[in-house]
């Protein structure tokens, strides 16, 4: 097995691309990235490790625009990440100029998706070590959308995903608890389903919000810990009804 | 081939034998054969013709093989849509090559384009743009805008340009943002507009379709305006003439709507009235 993890262009005898499959192993070691869609707004949240006394935390933005309509956020290697991000950036201008059209998020993922297969096929290179979770609004048909890519440069579309450090709880919680949002409720789910896997509080989680209208805005760390102190409540309320009625039996 | 390694005799008064034109030596680049004496791995080159003005002979070469742009063609837009229309008659120089030329191309069933210019260079790269559209089609799941589409040829026209294409076309469509109309033409030059009308023709049709216009016409009025100005313009430039075809894009795509003898319609607009006749000769009776 060893011998076949070297150029990543060999497949192993059953099948396998291990430096594909290293790549992903890489991802499930970077912080916990979740994405979620609502009718009139999309979320994205990302796991902020504690920042070190010294460094200016305005300079590790971790969810970043690749257009006005369109932001990206991601789990894995993050140097891995500027350079795909610079590309796509480059991409989406270079559409505008040559069909004087915003990109859809489709078209932009299917770009990066297709740079991340392609250096899964080259020579002497090695895969990205990130999956991307693209959010953005159709600039016709005003619809949301939610991406993922990931190192194979496979990519599709959900309502909801986490990637990253934990992602299957994550995926999981998703699962039970997702239903059509708008507004605050979409950005509470996101909170939430970040909330199962990272300590709470507003310094350890950053989350970002896109609207049609205004494009992406990051939430101050006052807004998260607002919201989380909201979920709080709500998570006691529940405990508290659910204890309730089995006290009058 | 093998004259070249023959030795050379200067002062000699027999004929040399001439094998150029039918030597081919595949080592060198372009086929031609390097002088000997010459490094034989330097580039190909030929001699420039000896003139003064070498420049100015160039264009004038160019200007004598390119075809003016002998048609007229028109568009606009308006309420209902796109009116596109055209003649059909193609020239060369003082002879009348076609009567039938189809200078109206359906690039996809929502978008048209016309010709003017050279008919092959027009043909070939709207078929290549209609290629480029249904290749965005199938990636995108979307049609392609007229935007789109007509900044794909204007790009390629321009990666072009100073080579002899000879395009002045017209891309007229519907898409999401409603009827839309470009110019596109060979200097890679790429206009919007609501009314255009391109060839030799073009001055007359001008002056139907500008004192004609009004935004606000059904797609009948339109489209006999657009007639009428297609008809003018080949009464009074020679290089016009033929069918005026009328083509209109709406919402669900484009629709051929007439395609009528110039000639037919002269005599429509312009009925010859029977003079009346003042004295006539009649039989006298023998007297």
């Amino acid at each position: 097995m060893a011998r076949y993890d070297r150029a990543i262009t060999v497949f192993s005898p059953d099948g396998h691309l291990f430096q594909v499959e290293y790549a992903l192993e890489a991802v499930r070691k970077g912080n916990a990235a979740v994405g979620v869609r609502g009718t009139d707004v999309i979320v994205l949240g990302v796991e902020k490790k504690s920042t070190p006394k010294l460094q200016d935390s305005r300079s590790v933005r971790k969810i970043v625009s690749l257009d006005t309509h369109i932001a990206l956020a991601c789990a894995g290697l993050k140097a891995d990440a500027r350079v795909l991000i610079n590309r796509a950036r480059i991409e989406c201008q270079s559409h505008r100029l040559t069909v004087e059209d915003p990109v859809t998020v489709e078209y932009i993922t299917r770009y990066i998706a297709g740079l991340q297969q392609k250096y899964t096929q080259s020579g002497g290179v090695r895969p990205f070590g990130l999956s991307a979770l693209i959010i953005g609004f159709d600039p016709y048909s005003g619809a949301p959308a939610l991406y993922q890519t990931d190192p194979s440069g496979t990519f599709s579309a959900w309502k909801a995903n986490a990637t990253g450090r934990n992602s299957n709880s994550m995926r999981e919680f998703l699962e039970k608890n997702y239903k059509e949002t708008s507004g605050q409720e979409t950005v509470k789910l996101a909170i939430r389903a970040l909330l199962e896997v990272v300590e709470s509080g507003g310094k350890n989680i950053e989350i970002a919000v896109m609207t049609k209208e205004q494009g992406l805005r990051q939430l101050e760390e006052s807004e998260i810990d607002a919201i989380v102190a909201e979920i709080e409540a709500e998570k006691a309320a529940a405990e508290a009804a659910k204890k309730a009625p089995s006290k009058d039996s | 081939m093998v004259s070249s390694l023959l030795p050379r005799r200067p002062n000699s008064r027999m004929m040399e034998l001439h094998l150029t034109g039918f030597e081919s030596c595949p080592l060198f680049p372009g086929g031609v054969v390097a002088d000997h004496g010459e490094n034989p791995l330097a580039a190909a080159s030929f001699q420039l013709p000896a003139c003064s003005d070498f420049d100015g002979f160039q264009k004038d070469a160019i200007q004598m093989m390119k075809p003016a742009k002998g048609t007229t063609t028109l568009a606009f837009v308006f309420k209902e849509g796109v009116i596109v229309a055209s003649d059909s008659r193609a020239t060369m120089g003082g002879y009348i090559s076609s009567q039938s030329v189809k200078k109206i191309v359906e690039i996809n069933p929502h978008m048209l384009g016309t010709i003017a210019g050279g008919a092959a260079d027009c043909q070939f790269w709207h078929r290549n743009l209609g290629i480029k559209c249904r290749l965005h089609e199938l990636a995108n799941k979307r049609r392609i805008s007229v935007t789109g589409a007509s900044k794909l040829l204007a790009n390629i026209l321009y990666s072009y340009k100073g080579m002899g294409l000879s395009v002045g076309t017209m891309i007229a469509g519907w898409d999401e943002k409603g009827p839309g109309l470009y110019y596109v033409d060979n200097e890679g030059g790429r206009l919007k507009g609501t009314r255009f009308s391109v060839g030799s023709g073009s001055p007359y049709a001008y002056g139907v379709l500008d004192s004609g216009y009004q935004f606000d016409m059904s797609v009948e009025e339109a489209a006999e305006l657009a007639r009428r100005a297609i008809y003018h313009a080949t009464f009074h430039d020679g290089a016009s003439g033929g069918v005026a075809s009328v083509y209109h894009v709406g919402p669900q795509g484009w629709k051929k709507l007439s395609g009528d003898d110039v000639g037919e319609l002269h005599y429509k607009y312009y009925p010859v009235i029977p003079t009346p006749t003042e004295q006539e000769m009649a039989d006298t009776s023998a007297a």
